[in-house]
């Protein structure tokens, strides 16, 4: 597979190690005042344990540690391993954060 | 038909012109006390324990494909019960010793082979983990030998035991490991169960369930809807998908996992070798080919084949290993789709849905299971109780933090 880096261009995939599911960048809050409620354990439990595991299109995080040690998310699909779209992961979580905030 | 010398002799002298298909292809009843979803080795299994163990045979065993086209017809065929926590060895010794009688039991030729699986050792620190697992397998029950290097170097003179970085000092043994013709356990497990009237529905698809308040009472296929009064759901690589349709999100990454196999060779390699420095484990089959493996490509995946880095990565092993392997020719290569679980080890469990059950997360371990996997499952499935020796693996496991940490790496691929 080649990765199309947004700042190196095509990078050949053994370059970097796959971290999974992109929805690892959205960590759910703590609960009010940092103290845990039952609803903030169930949404961490899902976040760190449950995955969606798709046949199809996949959103995921790739870290380039073999190169610019940038972390990308990469859109991808899980049946025939094509490569749809690459973007940094940091700003694939700025626009996460501005959706929560909108949405909350 | 009994499967005996006699009726080998009496075929022969017919000119094996009275051979017969070993299993019915039933048209789907509107209803069965039981419907198991997935007919691999462990559906098959699940199928046959339950009308010869627990004498339920209103069963139907839906696959969506032919028999035995999933990961039982797609795996490296070794058994082997060499594990170190109480969830597990327990379990696995029983699969093994369910394996050492199973062509006894199912009347079926699979080549049950215990030819004996050599895990390597090549540091101090790994010789003292070796004799701890092989104490812990030998507790359960199993057996184990520690042996030294000049033992292994009696059985297999030609691995590269001065290897400038990973020399070999020894390795644990397990005698009674070994390999299995891996499509004779689909299949032998489906005529057994064939043969008590469990209706084997090949080519139909389960595309949905049908809840009626909350409780799972059915599931719609491609030939139309079929009630039952449980499903156990043994799907593989495809769990995430089929258990999506009725809402649930599992604990479960899907992977592709390659083999490869070479040129038939003269024998050479009379067990099973696994290296210890490096994910990479080699046998040979009985038609002469190396057989080898080693880690998952490492990002998710539902397309039955793999990439080239992880080719290059095990031949690396396999060189580091056993230099002679340079010379022979690599043939084929495959993959199946493991169902990662998050901490590496399965789930034999209840669903929050009543009625529903679930079977999966073998990761890459789940064909040496197949027996005990299949019985345990079909103990839950008749009784509502899990089996003692699958007690472990809960669904829940992960929100309780009863965590089966065997190896510790589950799905990420990083840590493998």
């Amino acid at each position: 597979m080649l990765i199309n880096h947004p700042l190196l261009g095509p990078r050949d995939a053994a370059e970097f190690t796959c971290f999974g599911d992109a929805s690892l960048l959205l960590r759910p809050d703590p609960g009010p005042n940092g103290e845990p409620d039952q609803a903030a354990m169930d949404a961490f439990h899902d976040y760190l344990h449950l995955r969606d595991n798709p046949a199809g299109t996949h959103q995921e995080l790739w870290y380039h540690e073999q190169g610019d040690r940038s972390w990308l998310v990469v859109t991808r699909d899980t049946i025939n391993h094509s490569i749809i779209k690459v973007e940094l992961a940091r700003n694939v979580k700025a626009r996460n954060l501005k959706t929560r905030e909108g949405a909350g | 038909m009994r499967y005996s010398v006699f009726s080998i002799l009496n075929q022969a002298l017919r000119g094996n012109t009275g051979w017969k298909p070993v299993w019915r292809e039933p048209e789907p009843r509107p209803a069965y006390d039981i419907i198991i979803v997935g007919g691999g080795g462990h559906g098959l299994a699940t199928a046959y324990y339950l009308s010869n163990v627990y004498g339920i045979t209103n069963v139907a065993v839906l696959e969506k494909g032919y028999l035995g086209s999933g990961n039982i017809g797609r795996n490296t065929t070794i058994i082997r019960s060499n594990y170190l926590l109480d969830g597990n060895e327990p379990f696995y010794e029983m699969s093994l010793k369910l394996w050492e009688g199973l062509e006894q039991d199912f009347n079926y030729n699979a080549m049950v082979s215990q030819r004996g699986v050599l895990n390597l050792y090549h540091s101090d620190g790994q010789r003292d983990a070796y004799a701890r697992r092989g104490n812990a397998m030998i507790l359960n029950g199993a057996d184990a030998e520690l042996i030294d290097q000049d033992r292994v170097r009696a059985m297999y003179p030609f691995l590269d035991f001065d290897n400038g970085r990973f020399p070999i000092q020894g390795g644990l043994l397990q005698r009674r490991g070994g390999s299995v013709r891996h499509d004779g356990v689909a299949w032998g497990y489906a005529r057994g169960a064939d043969s008590r009237g469990v209706d084997i529905i090949q080519h139909c698809e389960v595309q949905g369930f049908i809840m009626e308040g909350g409780t799972c009472v059915g599931v719609e296929t491609s030939r139309g809807p079929i009630r039952a009064n449980r499903v156990g759901v043994a799907a593989a690589g495809s769990s995430s998908r089929v258990m999506e349709q009725a809402g649930m999100r599992l604990p479960i990454e899907s992977h592709v996992l390659q083999a490869f196999v070479s040129e038939g060779l003269k024998p050479i390699i009379p067990g099973v070798i696994t290296y210890g420095a490096g994910h990479f484990y080699i046998s040979q089959s009985d038609k002469g080919g190396l057989v080898f493996g080693g880690d998952i490509d490492g990002y998710n995946s539902y397309a039955q084949r793999g990439n080239l880095p992880i080719l290059e990565h095990v031949c690396e092993g396999g060189m580091a290993l056993m230099p002679a392997i340079g010379k022979a020719r690599m043939v084929r290569s495959w993959g199946g789709i493991m169902d990662m679980s998050m901490d590496g080890s399965p789930i034999i469990d209840r669903t929050p849905i009543d009625g529903l059950y679930l079977n999966a997360g073998w990761c890459y371990g789940g064909f040496k299971a197949t027996p005990a996997s299949g019985y345990c499952f079909a103990h839950l499935l008749a009784t509502g109780e899990p089996h003692d020796n699958a007690a472990a693996y809960r669904l829940d496991r992960f929100r309780s933090g009863a965590v089966i940490d065997e190896k510790g790496s589950g799905a990420q691929p990083n840590l493998h």
